[in-house]
């Protein structure tokens, strides 16, 4: 029997799922276990499993993940949260430089299961630095994989196959869906990392979106279809390494158009590699340029006004692909 | 710029020692004198071009490594810095497997993808060298919390430089494993430089190490890190207190590179006069004196240092005779499956 959930809910049930499934799975992060998390996201946990494996933590944003990785190392299953994203800055050594690189330098004798969870992204008007959108600064480094789901059901079997795998991954969930709801089947939820969906057929033009995009992407197809008779195929990415080039570049080779939509500023955003693999393998299929609508290359402003303004909305897409397929 | 005024070097630990048995004692000086062989042939092949790259050698601080190693026991956990070699080889790991990784050949510890900064071995406890100053403090704290949540009673030993305790990562394990008690020995090697710039010139406090301790709650420990008996007496008192349920330490210890940073680099940059003061007090010859004076008979000392000198020999052969890595192995164990496909 399916349930309505909300993306808050969604992540602590995909906690507790692993959490019961899996005794060396423990969780760590700032404000997380007695009040339930900023954004209440893991209220309930600590009641649950006990505070030896959901724990407070000084605000310590390398110790949190070098505790996680050195407990990675040597048999537990670590779950850490960085509060905001943006945090991931303070702690960028830890997770490019060494959980990233360590099994490849030791020849694959170190395994590293541990998963990151952070709130980023923009649209709550929390100003330039509680807002990045920063999934593009993990894909860039080898030994990440990077996930964002964008419903609660997907964020649930995400998560798990995040938990189960044997490398580090990155969980981006976009904190401004945390209130939204989504259908969850019932029973124990496991998806499979590296794979896009494709979340509504079309036929003129395939646009792929990731996170908090993806329903606005949605809502543009229905708008382009309505409006311009334009049949918008949608793929949501939900996980950018590993990436599912099989179901991008067969939409794009059947729909000849492409465009994608990010939330990331404008250079180097993850569409740049989506449509570059695109203009590489699937050129002689195109009857339109590649075309990417992200934010600008600027800091988010904090005024709901301007925010969104420079955040990819509804009607840019609308009218950036109704002009493609013109 | 503030004038060098580095501590002088402390006076030697006192001669009679006895709560270190005498197997514990010659287990000291065999470890001593193969990290010495072992890092004086490092450094020749560096300068005759085999060992590419850079390296930083333990040259006059081995006690340290010995002390330490000495009193862990197998299963237990160790992290290094860049400065590893000595701390590796003391874990029991095979010196080919060593020397062949500073030749970047397939026979290394890391298969020639690591080098000379980041040897590992985790069969023998030694979880990695870590080239980013500070990082592997909060990496070994999270060692010792997956033994603590384990149960399994094992301490992580974590080796780190003077110039370490300046950064926020130093600070942040220090409080993370004080707070959750944890099993973890934290040593820092105080060598009296960073690379070219003193640790005194750039340095709120004397002891950079022991006397930040007590912000953390922990006791002020400096030992005389050129003496084998000092250093392995602290780490067994400190490893104890870890393997009980005690928490964490941090120990300063008191050294000096023989050598500069890496590389070839000469270190004249440091006085003379405080050079010459340090390499009057090499942990080498005063500990095999000290035993001298004990009753260990020259050939004893002598045999240890023969054979110390044939493994290092052995070694440098199996590493010069080492097969290059394959090129395919430049695409393997990116990620757990093996392989480096970011796609399908
Ligand atoms: C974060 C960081 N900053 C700078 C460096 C460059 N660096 C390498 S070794 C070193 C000096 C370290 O001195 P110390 O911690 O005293 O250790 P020692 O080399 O003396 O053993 C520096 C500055 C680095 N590797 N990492």
């Amino acid at each position: 029997m399916a349930e309505l959930i909300t993306y808050r809910e969604a992540v602590s049930r995909a906690i507790a799922q692993e959490m019961r499934r899996d005794e060396s799975v423990v969780f760590l992060g700032e404000d997380v276990a007695a009040a339930g998390g900023v954004f209440k996201a893991t209220k309930g946990l600590l009641d649950e499993f006990g505070g030896v494996r959901v724990r407070d933590t000084p605000i310590s944003e390398e110790a949190i993940l070098g505790a996680a990785m050195g407990a990675a190392m040597t048999g537990m299953r670590p779950i850490a949260e960085i509060m905001f994203s943006d945090f991931l800055a303070t702690c960028w050594d830890i997770v490019a430089v060494e959980i990233a690189k360590t099994r490849y330098m030791t020849a694959g004798q170190t395994n590293l299961p541990l998963v990151i969870r952070t709130a980023n992204g923009g649209g709550l008007r929390f100003g330039a630095q509680h807002s990045q959108a920063v999934e593009n600064w993990a894909m860039m480094i080898p030994g990440l994989k990077v996930v964002a789901p964008s419903n609660p059901a997907d964020l649930i079997g995400l998560f798990a196959a995040a938990v189960r795998s044997d490398d580090p991954v990155m969980f981006f969930e976009q904190k401004s869906l945390y209130p939204t709801k989504g259908e969850i089947p019932a029973g124990e939820i496991v998806d499979e990392l590296g794979t896009a969906k494709v979340v509504r057929k079309g036929d003129d033009v395939t646009v792929v979106a990731l996170a908090s995009m993806v329903p606005r992407a949605v809502d543009a197809a229905e708008r382009l279809q309505s409006e311009h008779g334009i049949s918008a195929e949608v793929i949501d990415v939900r996980s950018l390494v590993p990436l599912d080039t099989r179901t991008i570049l067969s939409s794009v080779s059947r729909t000849s158009r492409l465009a994608t939509v990010e939330e990331n500023p404008r250079l180097c955003g993850w569409g740049a590699e989506v449509v570059s693999i695109a203009g590489e393998e699937c050129f002689w299929d195109l009857d339109a340029p590649l075309t990417r609508i992200t934010t600008p290359h600027i800091p988010l402003p904090s005024s709901d006004s301007l925010e969104d303004e420079v955040l990819p909305s509804v009607q840019r897409i609308v009218e950036t692909v109704a002009k493609m397929t013109g | 710029m503030a004038t060098t005024t580095p501590p002088a070097a402390p006076a030697g630990s006192a001669t009679d020692v006895p709560s270190i048995d005498r197997d514990t004692r010659l287990a000291l000086y065999r470890q001593l004198v193969r990290l010495r062989r072992f890092e004086e042939r490092a450094y020749r092949l560096f300068q005759e071009g085999l060992v590419k790259g850079t390296s930083h050698l333990s040259l006059g601080m081995e006690a340290i490594a010995a002390g330490v190693a000495e009193a862990l026991r197998e299963g237990d956990y160790t992290f290094a810095t860049y400065r590893g070699h000595a701390h590796t080889l003391a874990r029991g790991v095979p010196m080919e497997g060593v020397m062949a990784e500073l030749l970047g050949r397939a026979n290394g510890v890391c298969g020639g993808k690591g080098g000379s900064m980041h040897l590992t071995s985790v069969e023998h406890g030694v979880m990695g060298s870590y080239a980013i100053i500070g990082a592997h403090l909060p990496i070994a704290t999270g060692a010792a919390w997956s033994s603590q949540l384990r149960g399994t009673e094992q301490v992580t030993a974590c080796f780190f430089g003077d110039g370490a305790t300046n950064i926020g990562a130093f600070h942040e394990a220090l409080n993370f494993a004080a707070i959750w008690d944890l099993p973890v020995v934290f040593v820092c090697e105080n060598n009296l430089w960073m690379e070219y710039t003193a640790i005194a010139d750039v340095t709120a406090v004397e002891h950079p190490a022991a006397d930040r301790a007590a912000s953390y709650g922990l006791e002020r420990i400096i030992v005389d890190g050129n003496d084998p008996d000092a250093v392995h007496l602290e780490a067994r008192r400190a490893v104890d207190k870890a393997r009980t349920g005690g928490g964490p330490s941090l120990i300063e210890a008191l050294t000096y590179r023989h050598g500069g940073h890496s590389r070839a680099d000469p270190g004249d940059y440091r006085p003379k006069e405080e050079v010459e003061a340090w390499l009057a007090r090499d942990p080498v010859p005063m500990y095999r004196q000290r035993l001298l004076d004990q009753g260990v008979a020259a050939d004893d000392l002598d045999a240890i240092e023969t054979q110390a000198q044939e493994a290092v020999d052995a070694a440098t052969q199996a590493a010069r005779n080492g097969p290059v890595p394959d090129i395919d192995s430049a695409f393997t164990d990116v990620w757990a499956d093996g392989g480096s496909s970011w796609r399908n």
